[in-house]
């Protein structure tokens, strides 16, 4: 479990995260949704403690991040998973190679083990027969697909995911986001998605906390995203005329 | 305010450079690998520069001489000076600085600008030793490339002296041999162990701390190309200052 407690992050005068709390529960995937420019992708660095933030505190199952000795960053930091919007694929390297990487920086296992394991996450992200090509040799949804198959290749505690969908066609969308639930559900994950996709929304969100202006305006699942009548959600999430009728449909079926 | 804080930074990245080391079967394969791109691969275009370099030394400094009071040995002993004292460290290092340097600044900011440099990070691996010490070690074998460039240079003044008809090869080759001082080696390579240690940090400096996507990459080698000619140049003349002066 990840909790929030208050956390503030400024970037020169501009104050971008002003005070948010909010808690992330393991074995769920949590969903972090928002505008553009609502704070999101700061809340996640600040997560992952590549931002570091003026006030507040991040606490990992208990122990807060910025308590802990470099020693124990680094352990801490080899217990996460991290999918980035690009992908951040090393791109001189094959897609074996990219996935055993986490395990030749911290296992002490041998190299056919290491490719036993990677062989074993690429098959679990239904990639069988792309170990040998290179990063640029694969289309967008094999590169989401190999980043979370090296995210996940350590077994790690805490899965992060940067708008995993962006740039997809909304099949290949939709096989990402039930890949994410699958082994957020099977590993017991605590998983954190940053997104603006309202079919994930609706899709994954078994928590979704929603960011306007640095600020937590708005949290709940999406059950009772259908039900909220706060504003700021509904402009944002209802903007469609789609999504209108979808909330128009569910509310008449759950009277 | 701008100059003194990338001073500042370019110095915390040398400390961050030798903090928390990569393991050992990783980085071996990373420093094999930048012997091949940064030693290996400028090999072919040094020879070919010191070369002819050598062999318009020789002629230019054949043509000026007018006077026959002045010994002919003298063409084979000016282009070995040259060569030795200057063209081989350090003009070979400018052009390094061209090849090698914007080559390490646009991958490194390629790697910026793509988030590779936030995935090691995140996975908490030291970036700047992953991918900057690496560079360091590949180039402590750059006075071998700064021997081949000497060596080359003093042969191209010979074929061009010998074959076009500015000199004897026995003249060439005694004045190669006379009054050489072999403290002049020991100053060169002193010199050619700075510079490469330049051209290992400031491209990485200016392709780590990058903003931006790729236009700025572009413009980030620039400015990593011109930052390391000045500050070699500038390192040139306080090292000939310090050691010969």
């Amino acid at each position: 479990m990840i909790e929030v407690k208050d956390l503030h992050k400024s970037f020169g005068d501009a104050h971008i995260l002003k005070g948010i709390s909010t808690s992330f529960e393991k074995g769920k995937t949590n969903l972090i949704i928002g505008q553009s420019g609502s704070g999101k992708t700061v809340f996640l660095k600040c997560l992952l403690g590549l931002f570091e933030y003026e006030k507040g505190s991040i606490s990992y199952d208990g122990k807060i991040f910025s308590n802990l000795s470099p020693d124990e960053k680094t352990d801490l930091r080899s217990e996460i998973g991290m999918v980035f919007q690009g992908s951040a694929l090393f791109d001189s390297m094959t897609i074996a190679e990219n996935v055993m990487f986490p395990l030749r920086m911290f296992t002490k296992l041998s190299k056919s083990e290491m490719e036993d394991r990677a062989e074993f996450v690429l098959k679990r992200v239904n990639l069988d027969d792309a170990h040998h090509k290179m990063p640029s040799e694969a289309s967008g949804g094999m590169q989401k697909r190999v980043a979370i198959a090296r995210a996940i290749v350590n077994k790690p505690k805490y899965l992060f995911c940067d708008e995993p969908n962006s740039g997809l066609d909304p099949k290949t969308a939709i096989v990402i986001d039930n890949l994410i639930q699958e082994i957020t559900d099977e590993y017991q994950i605590t998983t954190v998605i940053n997104s603006h996709d309202m079919n994930s929304v609706m899709e994954i969100g078994e928590k979704i906390v929603f960011l306007k202006d640095g600020l937590k305006a708005w949290e709940g699942s999406k059950e009772t995203i259908f039900k909220t009548d706060n504003e700021a959600v509904t402009n944002f999430v209802y903007s469609s005329n789609l999504f209108k009728k979808v909330r128009r449909m569910y509310l008449e079926e759950n009277q | 305010m701008k100059y003194l804080h990338n001073i500042g930074t370019y110095f915390i990245m040398i400390k961050d450079m030798f903090r928390k080391p990569t393991k050992w079967s990783v980085l071996k394969i990373l420093i094999l690998k930048d012997i091949d791109d940064l030693i290996i691969g400028s090999l072919g275009i040094v020879a070919f520069i010191a070369f002819f370099v050598g062999g318009v030394v020789a002629i230019q400094t054949s043509l000026n001489i007018s006077n026959p009071l002045i010994p002919k040995y003298l063409v084979g002993f000016a282009t070995r000076q040259s060569i030795i004292l200057e063209f081989a460290p350090t003009f070979i290092s400018i052009i390094m600085a061209g090849k090698v340097g914007s080559f390490i600044t646009s991958s490194i900011g390629t790697m910026r600008v793509t988030e590779q440099i936030d995935a090691l990070e995140v996975m908490g691996i030291n970036a700047i030793n992953y991918l900057v010490f690496p560079k360091f070690v590949a180039l402590t074998l750059y006075p071998f490339v700064i021997s081949i460039a000497m060596f080359l240079g003093i042969i191209g003044g010979l074929a061009a002296c010998v074959y076009g008809g500015y000199g004897t090869l026995e003249d060439y080759i005694d004045g190669v041999q006379n009054d050489f001082i072999p403290f002049h080696m020991a100053y060169a390579f002193i010199k050619t162990m700075v510079f490469a240690f330049i051209l290992a940090t400031i491209p990485s400096f200016y392709g780590y701390f990058m903003k931006g996507g790729a236009l700025e990459v572009g413009k980030a080698s620039t400015t990593a190309f011109v930052w390391t000619s000045v500050v070699i140049i500038l390192l040139n003349f306080l090292l000939t200052s310090l050691l010969l002066g």
